[in-house]
């Protein structure tokens, strides 16, 4: 029996080989990883490791006690899946039984003008929360492109450190996996906590003298001086290494419902990278690249990965996410950016903490709540299934656990 | 039985655990979890997403 390969050592190849042992597998298990770490979490990186100056990457460390061979600093360059051997940077052929894909994404650079300036930055790996840290505490004016996850974490932590932030995105809203209704409440979270906010216009450049960063150039020609830059414009599936596999690997490394690649049942795919089709997104194959998606399917792939191919479960899991900007915790379940409309149908009287529904054709497609955990799993159950938002306004009127509802425009 | 041991000074609340294992874990009027600290076999599989999906890494299992 050839080794088990997880390529990818961050959360979702790590609970991919904690699996694969809870599900038997006793011969060899390898672990191949480019970044010269063990897995660490990578929630952190915009927030704590920005934010406190003791923060440190050993902190944020996954404990990883399964049993298992770690090749860290190691690129993956390709697949031989003829000979199913795994093909190294170094040179070497690692043969597999089984592959598991989890190589993640990486940071999108700014590729317009100026992209050859310094003072920009990115948030992927840990070194680069660190650089960034760095470069903050010389106390910079802060431009932010791109108002998603990243974006607005890092306004956030910024804004703690009391630097002065501007924020930019060429939507009208930011955090667009929110739906355009919590957008809108994102972005006074934003304006009350001193951040500048630029929505809705492009950004034609980045402006610089002397190599360095200047500013930002909008798309109507205004100018907006910063010292520094983040770039936050989300994320690429690292799937260069995959070009000559001759797998679909166009959006994503492309799945079936089992996490097994299309087109070669010897590999799987897990987390950011994996592109599968979800019931909630009609069957559509879609990818996400959130914490929870990459455990979740992390070890769903490895607990897969050890049996047969016809006797692998489809993966159904209820996506999740969670973002923690001014000490608010904004959380989602399903998919609530694909709701046609949104309607808050729970909001305390103080306006801090509320419940959102995302509808779309008559469904629940989404919850987002803010300050809500303890109300997540009232309708966790009901994504996916028919929305009738009537009884479930009556029905939240007379539950008093509910956030309230009386300043709730029915 | 299965042990469920929570550090509750790593937990923060996220209520992940929850949603994996909604019949064990609970958030309170106050947010903060509680637990029921010994479940039975046939829940090991929901427990151990529960696990998983912590992103404090807060919970452990123990035979």
């Amino acid at each position: 029996m050839e080794p088990l390969v997880i390529v990818g050592a961050s959360l979702a190849g790590l609970r991919a080989a904690e699996a694969a042992r809870r599900g038997g597998w006793d011969s060899e298990l390898v672990v191949v990883g480019e970044e010269g770490h063990m897995p660490y979490t990578r929630p952190p990186l915009s927030k704590e490791l920005l934010t406190k100056e003791a923060a440190s990457l050993t902190d944020h460390l996954l404990p990883a006690q399964v049993e298992a061979t770690w090749m860290l600093g190691e690129r993956a360059t390709g697949i031989d899946r003829h000979g199913r051997r795994l093909e190294l940077a170094g040179g070497e052929r690692l043969a597999y039984e089984r592959l598991v894909i989890a190589t993640g994404c990486r940071a999108r650079q700014w590729s317009g003008p100026g992209a050859e300036l310094s003072g920009l930055h990115v948030i992927r790996h840990a070194e680069d929360a660190l650089e960034l840290r760095a470069a903050l505490t010389r106390g910079p004016r802060l431009a932010i492109v791109g108002a998603g996850f990243i974006g607005c974490e890092v306004a956030s932590s910024a804004r703690a450190l009391d630097l002065e932030v501007s924020l930019f995105d060429i939507a009208s809203t930011p955090m667009p996996a929110l739906g355009p209704l919590l957008g809108e409440r994102c972005a006074s979270l934003h304006r009350s906590n001193g951040v500048s906010l630029h929505l809705g216009l492009g950004i034609a450049a980045l402006y610089g003298e002397h190599g360095r960063v200047r500013g930002v150039e909008l798309a109507d020609g205004t100018r907006h001086e910063a010292d520094l830059v983040v770039v936050a414009l989300g994320a690429v599936p690292c799937t260069d290494w995959l070009a000559d596999s001759g797998l679909d690997v166009e959006r994503g490394v492309r799945c079936d419902a089992t996490l097994t690649v299309d087109g070669d049942p010897d590999l799987l795919a897990a987390g950011d990278i994996a592109e599968w089709p979800h019931p909630l997104a009609g069957g559509e194959r879609i990818r996400i690249e959130h914490w929870t998606n990459a455990a979740e399917q992390g070890s769903f792939a490895g607990r897969n990965a050890v049996v047969a191919a016809a006797e692998r479960q489809p993966y159904t899991g209820i996506p999740s996410f969670w973002s923690d900007q001014y000490g608010i915790r904004i959380q989602a379940l399903g998919l609530p950016h694909l709701g046609h409309q949104h309607h808050v149908v729970e909001e305390s009287p103080d306006g801090v903490r509320l419940v959102a529904v995302a509808e779309r054709d008559g469904k629940l497609v989404g919850v987002v709540a803010f300050e809500g955990a303890r109300r997540l799993p009232f309708y966790r159950t009901q994504i996916g299934g028919p929305l009738d938002l009537g009884s479930l306004r009556t029905q939240l009127a007379e539950d008093p656990k509910a956030f309230g509802t009386s300043a709730v425009a029915a | 039985m299965i042990k469920v041991i929570v550090d509750l000074n790593l937990c923060q609340s996220h209520g992940n655990c929850v949603l994996a294992a909604p019949d064990v874990f609970e958030l309170g009027d106050d947010d903060i979890l509680r637990w029921q600290e010994e479940v039975a076999e046939a829940k090991r599989a929901e427990l151990e997403e529960a696990v998983n999906v912590c992103p404090m890494t807060a919970i452990r299992l123990e035979e």
